[in-house]
């Protein structure tokens, strides 16, 4: 269970984010929307420690984030940042062995390789394994970026959660991948005590795979809950200032502009 | 797929032979070249104690051996600076001395050469490296406190490099001034100094830049896990438990320690801390568990063998180390760099 609590956080005179509340419970995949400049990313730094808010509390499984250290953090938290620059010449099996940093001391365990290999699968990036990154495409990149962080949180914990936060993980895929990816997330959230929290873009894909839906405009939550609760015509027209409309077919939601 | 992940483990194997070959080479070739049977003799008589020695056993102990190490403990010494600037500053063209070590030593040793005897400061043979170490040590601390910003008190990587190259330009004009006022003598010496110069080697010097050299990398393979996870940001390596501040600090204090005491004693050798490294990650990437000690033998070796040409092309005279590590180094590294798929 991650909690946010009345978080005010500003710079200069710009009000960043405005008394936001919210709860991102674990099994389920939660996920933040909201147009440019809504205090998406904002919050993530806040969630993780980036950045500092001038009030208001931020809690994993009931511990204020201020009493927990980077050494723990980095134990039971993983963070996929947007733009990543690696520049220097290294493997994809090193760039995700680094997921397991926080694991070991030294030398890298048995644990440690099976725990990078089965996020390689996973992921399918396992053939490139010996390839050097900087020589991949943009969406291979991401995908061993996935690797990396999964690896991190692969093993349940003894007591309390893993977190695995996303800033923005579908910038760089296609459709396909896209789609991938999420179903994916699903699927890891079937293991125990696994809070994900994630930021996108597409509203469509929002509708299609998230469990939970938060809605950020102007620094505030707007709306938080199922995408039925969420994805009104009002509280989108509100945020994005244009119209949606929106098609149900079965279990499905589609959203259209014009 | 690289060499590194074929040789595996082999690797150092075959840059310790390489080493060895190296160090063979530079006690056995010089102005007075030296039979094998004297080599031999002269070590046996030095790990027995035997007082006696022949002329050439003498050259063997007193010059040759200790500068053939000294080579080797500066060269190694050297790569593993590069290497932990350039993890730090995330930028594979740094060199050691860009935050102001090796210039603040090149400021202080031209204060010694111009203006040393007016001081009456003499520590004898230790005054030289007494002025450039501490000349070092003041322009590192100065560059570190100028880059601290005023709000957070932490450095920015990006304000340590601009403060340092703004310190560097600034010393080195000091040197050009103190070269412009020196007699000539005097500006001769500034200007070797600058080139490096290992004749000076004896078993003192030996010593002390041999415990720096090897304790710094000791410490440095200690970071080296932590400055991977910092090719990645610094907010990444923070998500992978570093504590940020402590390991830039550390690591700075490593390189400072190693740059400074090794240029106090040999004088500025450029290129050997940017092209060790280099070298290495072309062969084997740049994951620091492996690059820091592989850097070290590669940086041993080359300047051994930089030091075998600078005695042997002009004999009996020899060649500033500086112009050969460039001369040789440049072309070399350029060729590799051009020859592989190499992406920064």
């Amino acid at each position: 269970m991650l909690s946010v609590s009345n978080l005010s956080y500003a710079v200069g005179a710009k009000q960043l984010l405005r008394d936001v509340s919210v709860t991102f419970a674990p099994g389920r995949l939660n996920l933040i929307i909201g147009p440019n400049g809504a205090g998406k990313s904002t919050l993530v730094k806040a969630v993780t420690g980036q950045i500092k808010p001038q009030s208001g509390t931020i809690q994993y499984a009931g511990v204020d984030i201020n009493a927990i250290s980077i050494l723990q953090a980095a134990r039971m938290r993983a963070v996929l940042s947007q733009n990543i620059e690696l520049s220097f010449p290294l493997t994809v099996a090193e760039v995700v062995m680094m997921g397991r940093y926080p694991h070991f001391a030294g030398a890298p365990a048995a644990k440690d390789y099976e725990a990078c290999n089965a996020a390689m699968s996973f992921f399918d990036v396992h053939d490139m394994a010996a390839r050097d990154y900087v020589t991949l495409s943009g969406g291979e990149k991401q995908r061993v970026h996935f690797a990396r962080v999964v690896a991190q949180v692969w093993f349940p914990v003894h007591q309390g959660c893993r977190y695995l936060i996303l800033d923005e993980p579908l910038t760089f895929l296609d459709v396909r991948y896209q789609f991938d990816f999420l179903r994916k997330i699903t699927e890891l959230l079937r293991s125990p005590n696994l809070v994900v929290v994630g930021v996108v873009h597409d509203l469509n894909l929002a509708a299609k795979f998230a469990d939970n839906i938060t809605l950020i405009n102007e620094g505030r939550i707007l709306a938080s809950g199922t995408r039925t609760q969420v994805l009104t015509p009002a509280n989108i027209s509100i945020a994005y200032q244009l119209m949606p409309v929106i098609h149900t077919s079965g279990d499905n939601m589609y959203l259209f502009f014009d | 797929m690289r060499l590194q992940n074929k040789l595996g483990r082999g690797i150092y194997l075959v840059l310790l032979i390489v080493l060895f070959a190296v160090l063979a080479l530079s006690i056995r070739y010089g102005a007075v070249g030296l039979s094998i049977d004297e080599i031999y003799s002269s070590l046996h008589k030095l790990l027995s104690g035997t007082a006696e020695r022949t002329l050439n056993e003498r050259i063997f102990i007193t010059i040759r051996l200790p500068r053939a190490l000294m080579c080797v403990l500066v060269g190694g010494g050297l790569a593993v600076g590069g290497t932990l600037m350039q993890a730090l500053f995330r930028n594979p063209i740094v060199e050691p001395g860009l935050i102001g070590t090796s210039s603040g030593a090149a400021f202080g040793s031209a204060l010694y050469f111009v203006l040393g005897a007016s001081f009456g400061f003499n520590a004898g043979q230790w005054t030289l490296p007494l002025a450039a170490g501490a000349g070092a040590i003041v322009a590192t601390t100065l560059v570190f406190t100028l880059s601290r910003s005023r709000g957070s008190g932490r450095s920015s990587v990006v304000a340590l490099l601009l403060t340092g190259l703004a310190v560097n330009a600034l010393l080195m004009s000091g040197v050009g001034f103190l070269s412009y006022i020196a007699r000539d003598p005097q500006a001769r010496s500034i200007t070797f100094w600058g080139l490096g110069n290992l004749s000076g080697a004896n078993w003192s010097s030996v010593q002390i830049v041999g415990a720096v050299s090897i304790l710094g990398t000791i410490a440095a393979s200690h970071y080296a896990k932590q400055l991977n996870a910092l090719m990645l940001g610094e907010d990444e390596a923070i998500f992978l438990g570093v504590r940020i501040g402590r390991l830039k600090l550390m690591v700075l204090l490593i390189n400072v320690a190693i740059i400074a005491t090794a240029t106090a004693f040999v004088g500025i050798i450029s290129f050997i801390g940017l092209i060790a490294p280099h070298l290495m990650r072309i062969v084997g990437g740049s994951d620091n568990r492996r690059l820091i000690p592989t850097s070290a033998l590669m940086g041993a070796i080359l300047l051994t063998l930089a030091d075998v040409v600078a005695r042997m092309a002009v004999r009996p005279a020899e060649l500033p180390i500086g112009i050969v590590t460039s001369v040789i180094g440049v072309p070399v590294f350029l060729f590799l760099l051009r020859s592989k798929n190499y992406f920064f």
